[in-house]
């Protein structure tokens, strides 16, 4: 059993986009805040802060969740990855990212890595979805800019059913 | 799809479907928003105490404790914040003190009355329980019509009514256009408060720099810049030393984070009385109570026509409810929309009054629409029910009244100069294409099977490019006078060609996501013959460097029809100039030269050409070689004005817009007659904004605002109780719909008529669903259901109750348990009441609720109570549910003591959590083996608790109350056994399930 | 919105858990997925001194499917038991409801046993285990003991947990063979908390029904000989029983027409 006192910093490192990394957080530090201001990895974006819109969302061992709803200290030995990860070796698009600048699926960006990190995890299960799967995948994550059409049709390119015109 | 018909020149990037340039930052999580820029060492972080209550007076204020918290450098009230500034003005003169933060009075639940500035936001939000505040609360006020009476509580004393501001607007002759009309109809809307809630926050960091005795501040501020104005006066400081900057990228605006700037100022005190920078990120439950929403508003419409359908005239008197204070520019949407009240009717009649109230809610702000839905919400509804009263088809009454396609530019009863449209033609297009007639069979069909299905319209003239001078309507013609005028609508833009020959375009839109980058970059590289990707757009501003105008910004469409018309302007420059430098070395008249592919080149000899960055470079590294009395270096500056745009009148009239749009929606809903929710069956929607820059955007723009709408229409409300509470303190209470909810309007192909009045012939685009939608869906569920009386949003509860009688009632069995633990938080305060049979004499029983230390144990969570007098206790109680505990200062007081029969309690608990003030009764009565117990009483809540934990307070209020009685039990009857599980027991046991 | 500051303990044992909260008591709080307490740790509507993070104790993890029904340990994620395909063949309507609790984020990590802690009145989880006639196994430092659901979900945010004691287990068993279950639920949006849930087990014309959304806690009652006369007039009993409440999403009035309408749609389904 370890404990960890209010007040005092202890190191959380884990792996980043493959890379490990560390800092020190306070018990109460969020791991949103933790990857944003201590890590600097600032792609990760907060809008509520109480779970509702998703702009956190991160992909912590292959599931997408929650970084506004998770402490740092129990992110400590995870594999962790964010909006910062997605991009090929070479800084090209990976395929979500492409569809995305191709379908206008995005405006101010700012709920957009919440959004391609959720339908990144999706990605890894190597299904294809639905429109409607990909619309209730989509129900914890909100965007106010785009109307969603966009983003769906983005989602379907590459992990769709159908061909969307 | 959009702009299909507006056929793109193949040559040009105008037009074309170009990606976003933006994008290549965002979608790899490089975006710098307000709180990725990296902020100075040492810099504080700002928390904000708000104040629970609706209406109250501070009595005082005592931070020392605060002070003493770890990590606090500063804590600021409103009085420390008094000597550094000045009031904030608005458009009139006023008498009301607003200064960002309350003075003596708290207004509406959310105010600031603190701020707390620590080394991080962790430590300042820790310190913000130590804050004392002492509250005298006051009665208050939510709704405008009553705000209006004599009788009600005033906000502001040094105004002395909550109507600030009552106008009364003729325009023709509406009086004998009444008389002499056939028929009249009336209606009253309710239009609620709501607002877009962008995802980005409010985010300042401001710094006082004693060297200069200026301020510098770093924010998402969206503009309109003649703000900064009313900051620096407020400030006291010359404009030049209030430095404005704003970060590369915005997450969403939508009109909120124009009413950021009273933070501005009081953070800019903070930091200069803590001596540090300050930097505050708002939170979302501090967007959602305290920042910015849009005037709710009720309006007594009155249309007078013919029995021909001829319409002419309409009168409204308008009360629009901007909460607890003004803040520039408001009231500013009613005024908006002022030329435009008779919308796109040729209706020649109009009288219009406006009254400006406030309320105990949170303040206004701009929210995308900008006092459209409210108005057309208004007149929409009007019309349809024009048609219903006169069994007419109601889109066939509203093309008999439609503005022709011959009559442009139309000058509007009230001052708008509608510049361009074709609004038959729109209509005929959104018919064909949208199936109008396949959707009526299909309610035929709906109907004859007995389901509630209704078809609505509604038609709107969207505005863009507000004129700076509409808000001086509110001025009576002589304070106009006295002021001097005010007009136009000044955008900037400034090119440079750099000496490697490319392109640097610097603008003052300050962009949410609209892909301003892109398109300025189309425009000035179709301008230039340059390649897309050699135009570089940056439109970060800094008002100490940049150019900008009391119209900078991004707001009410303007982007569309003025910032692009700067731009063009700009680049023409640019253009001339190099076509100078070039016809000197080639040879050629410079009307001669043709830009393009990167090259300038003689029409008359394409072969006789020069690359356009050595002409650029040219500039630079040789100034001998320019014509004669040219400047070197190329940066070229436009300032571009409508001079449409003119002052108001001296009959009040306005044009309040440049360039006006047109949009036409029509949709089939269905009502579930059991669930009360709406089926969307097919909504399309159709708009004429002129030239297409880029149709890819422009889809975006329709496809944002129609989600947006569609969430007004059915979610999104900020609720307050008549009490002043506010409780869609959360996401999970404000809803927003998601791809889940969001369905997908079909979007007519249909005219694009461009504006003569803007360079490009664009006119805006992104607002025109804010204005349809909610009625557009209004009148569908009217025509579903037959009910004339519609408000948004259409919740299936609200719905529900519109289409089904009277409640089934309950079995006579039942009514006889009813009397027990009855709590209801419906009213405007939490109701309890029930009974308990205590095993005990009325007379231990009562020994036990007057003993400090009785109560003590009973109490749920009571850490200590004390006795002051025999009928008055105060204590600290920790108290809550599960997990949900705050702790309180309790104050309470026993009144008309019949021993041992019964007495009163008032009191208040007051916590970080909330304050609640009650009164309540309890009274015993002597049976068989005990006495029956029984209590009722009304709790008023307010704060946090309220606001975020609505959905389960009546449940922790009855967990509460079971809590007490088995305690009670417990300490007066101590040898009876416990009956233990409390209501829910009770309840499964009289409902047969398993014991 | 921060929380305030808290010790955290990284538990590793379920004694380390039952040793912590024997000592701080009402103070301490056990985090499992944190999908609620977060939130209101971020508010401040909750200040502990302690929190317990449970989850790294190994053995908690396990999904058992036998005879009597699906257990389901304190660590296991919502998402974990969706997926489960022995579960989700032994109490199909586990995964029907679990598909409208939250989002996939939430649910990625959002407990089974932390939703039946929490004891919303609307959460599904809680209305499945009354239904069922489910339990829960609580721990602490004097040994174990499970709990009838009806006994343990008391109230709003309320159950019969004492301060000292940690779920370790969650019971949900099997409906009896042959019959036939059915759950809807009416939210104002997808994965919202819902304003009603219902769910029912029909055997021939008894009926199992229960309904959260509208009393402080989910409550099932057993009505026999059911048939579409008796049932309108049975619904509205139980409908004005429960009574509901108004919040800002809807009224008293509407969960009981709820309780009406879609109970009835529901019921005749499963009867069907
Ligand atoms: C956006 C959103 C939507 C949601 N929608 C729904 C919904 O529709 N339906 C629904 O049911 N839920 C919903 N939830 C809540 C659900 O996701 C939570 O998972 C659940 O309520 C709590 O489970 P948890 O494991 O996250 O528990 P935690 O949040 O960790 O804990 C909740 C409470 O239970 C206690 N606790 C947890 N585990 C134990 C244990 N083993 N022993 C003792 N005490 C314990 C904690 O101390 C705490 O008081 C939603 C949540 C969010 C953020
Ligand atoms: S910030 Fe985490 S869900 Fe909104
Ligand atoms: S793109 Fe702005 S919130 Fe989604």
């Amino acid at each position: 059993m370890k404990i960890l006192k209010d007040g005092s910093k202890t190191q959380v490192s884990f792996t980043l986009n493959g890379t490990e990394v560390d800092g020190y957080a306070e018990p109460r530090t969020l791991l949103s805040d933790f990857l944003r201001h201590e890590i600097g990895a600032s792609g990760t974006h907060v809008a509520c802060e109480h779970g509702v819109c998703g702009a956190c969302t991160v992909v912590v061992d292959g599931k997408a969740v929650r970084s506004c709803l998770m402490l740092a200290a129990q992110a400590e030995g995870k594999e962790i990855r964010t909006i910062e990860g997605l991009a090929a070796s070479d800084d090209s698009f990976n395929k979500l990212q492409d569809a995305f600048h191709k379908r206008f699926a995005l405006q101010c960006g700012f709920c957009t890595p919440g959004i391609l990190m959720t339908l990144s995890s999706l990605q890894d299960s190597g299904r294809r979805y639905t429109e409607p799967e990909i619309r209730e995948a989509l129900s914890g994550n909100i965007c106010r800019c785009t109307g969603y059409r966009e983003i769906v049709d983005a989602a379907l390119d590459v992990l769709g059913d159908r061909v969307v015109a | 799809m959009v702009g299909a018909a507006a056929h793109a020149d193949e040559d040009k990037y105008v037009g074309r479907r170009m990606l976003r340039v933006e994008d290549q930052t965002l979608l790899r999580g490089r975006g710098k928003f307000m709180d990725d820029l990296p902020v100075a060492k040492g810099t504080l972080h700002a928390a904000f105490l708000r104040s629970p209550h609706p209406h109250a007076r501070i009595v005082s204020i005592d931070v020392s404790e605060a002070l003493k918290q770890k990590g606090v450098k500063a804590v600021v009230t409103g009085e420390d914040i008094r000597p550094y500034t000045k009031p904030l003005i608005v458009g009139f003169e006023n008498p009301m003190d607003y200064r960002g933060i309350a003075l003596n009075k708290v207004r509406y639940v959310g105010e600031p009355v603190a701020v707390v500035c620590a080394t991080d936001r962790y430590r300042a939000e820790d310190a913000l329980k130590y804050i004392r505040v002492e509250y005298e609360p006051l009665a208050a006020i939510v709704d405008p019509v009553a705000a209006c009476a004599d009788d009600a509580p005033v906000l502001h004393d040094e105004v002395g009514s909550n109507r600030v501001s009552r106008r009364v607007f003729t325009h023709g002759e509406p009086e004998a256009a009444f008389a002499a009309s056939d028929r009249q109809t009336e209606i009253t809307i309710r239009y609620p408060r709501n607002s877009i809630t962008p995802m980005e926050t409010y985010g300042i960091v401001a710094e006082y720099q004693p060297d200069t005795g200026g301020y510098d501040v770093t924010s998402n501020f969206q503009g309109p810049f003649s703000v900064h104005a009313v900051m620096a006066i407020a400030l006291k400081v010359p404009g030049a030393k209030l430095r404005h900057r704003s970060p590369p990228n915005s997450g969403g605006s939508f009109g909120a984070k124009l009413t950021m700037f009273p933070y501005i100022v009081v953070l800019s005190v903070c930091a200069r009385l803590a001596g540090r920078p300050v930097k505050w990120i708002e939170d979302r439950l501090e967007h959602l109570s305290s920042s910015s929403v849009a005037p709710n508003r009720v309006t007594r419409i009155r249309a007078a026509y013919d029995a021909d359908g001829t319409i002419n005239a309409l009168r409204m008197e308008h009360f629009d409810d901007h909460g607890a204070y003004l803040r520039a520019p408001m009231p500013a949407p009613i005024y908006r929309m002022h030329g435009l009240s008779t919308n796109c009717y040729r209706i020649p009649n109009v009288e219009v009054i406006n009254n400006i109230c406030m309320t105990n809610k949170c303040p206004t702000g701009a929210v995308r629409g900008f006092g459209g839905p409210q108005l057309y919400f208004a007149i929409e509804r009007v019309i349809a029910q024009v048609a219903k009263d006169l069994g007419r088809d109601p889109l066939d009454l509203m093309r008999q009244n439609l503005i022709q396609a011959d009559q442009f530019p139309y000058r509007a009863p009230a001052g708008a100069l509608i510049d361009s449209g074709n609004y038959q033609q729109v209509v005929a297009d959104t018919v064909d294409q949208g199936g109008l007639e396949e959707l009526k069979a299909r309610r035929d069909a709906a109907r004859a099977e007995g389901r509630l299905y209704g078809i609505g319209y509604a038609m709107a003239v969207e505005p863009s490019q507000s004129n700076m001078g509409y808000i001086s309507t509110l001025k009576t013609k002589e304070e106009r006078e006295k002021a001097g005028p005010k007009d136009g609508a000044v955008a900037s833009c400034t090119i440079s060609v750099d000496p490697l020959g490319s392109v640097s375009v610097v603008g003052d839109s300050t962009p949410q996501g609209q892909g301003h980058q892109t398109t300025l970059a189309q425009i000035v590289a179709d301008e230039l013959g340059v390649p897309f990707e050699m135009v570089t757009v940056n439109l970060e501003t800094d008002t100490q460097k940049d150019n900008w105008s009391i119209a900078a910004g991004n707001y009410s469409c303007r982007f569309s029809p003025a910032s692009t018309s700067a731009a063009k302007t700009a680049a023409e420059r640019v253009r001339r100039k190099m076509a100078l430098i070039a016809s000197r070395f080639m040879n050629v008249p410079p009307e001669d030269l043709l830009f393009k592919d990167g090259w300038i080149a003689a029409q008359s000899n394409p072969e006789n050409r020069m690359e356009f960055r050595r002409v650029g470079g040219l500039a630079h590294w040789s100034p001998s070689s320019l014509p004669e009395g040219m400047d070197p270096g190329i940066r070229e500056v436009a300032y571009w004005n409508a001079p449409e745009l003119t002052p108001t009148t001296a009959k009040d009239e306005i044009n309040t817009s440049l360039a006006y749009g047109f949009a036409f929606d029509f949709c089939g809903v269905e009502v579930d007659r059991d669930t009360g929710e709406l089926r969307i069956d097919r909504y399309v929607t159709a708009h004429d904004c002129g030239t297409i820059l880029n149709p890819g955007l422009a889809e975006g723009q329709i496809r944002g605002s129609f989600a947006s709408a569609l969430g007004a229409s059915l979610y999104e409300e900020f609720v307050y109780k008549s009490d002043g509470t506010f409780l869609s303190g959360t996401f999970a209470d404000y809803l927003i719909a998601t791809a889940h909810e969001a369905i997908d309007p079909v979007m007519v192909d249909t005219v694009a008529t461009p504006s003569p009045f803007t360079r490009l012939g664009a006119k805006g685009i992104a607002e025109g669903n804010q204005y349809t939608t909610p009625v557009c869906l209004a009148n569908a569920v009217a025509d579903a259901i037959g009910r004339q009386d519609i408000t948004v949003p259409l919740t299936p509860a609200k719905v529900f109750e519109w289409v089904n009688g009277e409640e089934e009632p309950a079995p006579q069995a039942a009514a006889e348990d009813e009397a027990e633990d009855l709590i209801d938080y419906s009213g405007d305060a939490l109701r309890g009441q029930g009974s308990t049979f205590v095993p005990a004499s009325a007379e231990q029983v009562w020994q036990t609720l007057m003993d400090p230390a009785e109560m003590a144990a009973i109490i749920p969570g009571c850490k200590s109570l004390d006795k002051q007098a025999d009928d008055h206790f105060t204590g600290v109680v920790s108290m809550g549910v599960g997990p949900v505990k705050g702790t309180f200062e309790a104050d309470i007081r026993l009144e008309n003591l019949k021993k041992p029969r019964s007495a009163d309690i008032t009191g208040s608990l007051i916590g970080a959590l909330g304050t609640s003030r009650g009164r309540g009764r309890v009274t015993l009565v002597e049976g068989e083996g005990g006495v029956t117990v029984s209590y009722e009483y009304s709790i008023h809540l307010s704060g946090t608790v309220a606001s975020v934990g609505g959905r389960l307070l009546s449940g922790a209020a009855r967990a509460l109350v079971n809590q007490f009685f088995r305690a009670l039990v417990r300490r007066a009857a101590p040898e009876a056994k416990s009956e233990g599980g409390g209501l829910m027991r009770r309840l499964r046991a009289r409902l047969g399930g398993k014991k | 919105m921060k929380p305030a500051p808290f010790d955290l303990c990284i538990a590793e044992t379920v004694e380390d858990v039952t040793g912590a909260l024997a000592s701080h008591g009402e103070t301490a709080r056990v985090i499992a997925g944190g999908q609620s307490l977060m939130a209101m740790l971020n508010m401040r509507l909750t200040e502990p001194d302690l929190l317990i993070d449970i989850s790294r104790i190994p053995g908690l993890d396990r999904i058992t499917v036998d005879q009597t029904g699906v257990t389901v340990g304190a660590t296991v994620r919502q998402a974990e038991l969706a997926a489960h395909a022995e579960a989700r063949e032994a109490v199909p309507l586990l995964a029907e409801a679990l598909s409208h609790v939250g989002h996939i984020q939430t649910r990625n990590r959002g407990t089974v046993c932390g939703s039946l802690a929490h004891a919303d009145p609307s959460a599904e989880l809680p209305l499945m285990l009354v239904l069922l006639g489910g339990s829960v196994t609580l721990a602490s430092a004097q040994g174990r003991r499970t709990v009838a659901a009806e006994d343990f979900l008391t109230g709003t945010l309320t159950t019969s947990r004492r301060p000292d004691e940690m779920i370790v287990s969650a019971h949900f068993p099997r409906p009896p063979a042959g019959a036939k279950t059915a759950f809807r639920e009416i939210a104002r949006r997808h994965g919202d908390f819902a304003i009603v849930s219902l769910a029912c087990i029909a055997q021939g014309r008894n009926l199992r029904l229960a309904v959260g959304g509208v009393a402080d806690a989910p409550v099932a009652v057993d009505l026999a000989d059911v048939s579409a006369e008796t049932l309108p007039a049975q619904l509205n009993a139980l409908a004005w029983r429960l009574r509901g409440y108004d919040d800002i999403h809807a009224t008293a009035r509407y969960r009981r027409e709820m309780i009406r309408r879609l109970g009835l749609d529901m019921i005749m389904e499963a009867m069907a």
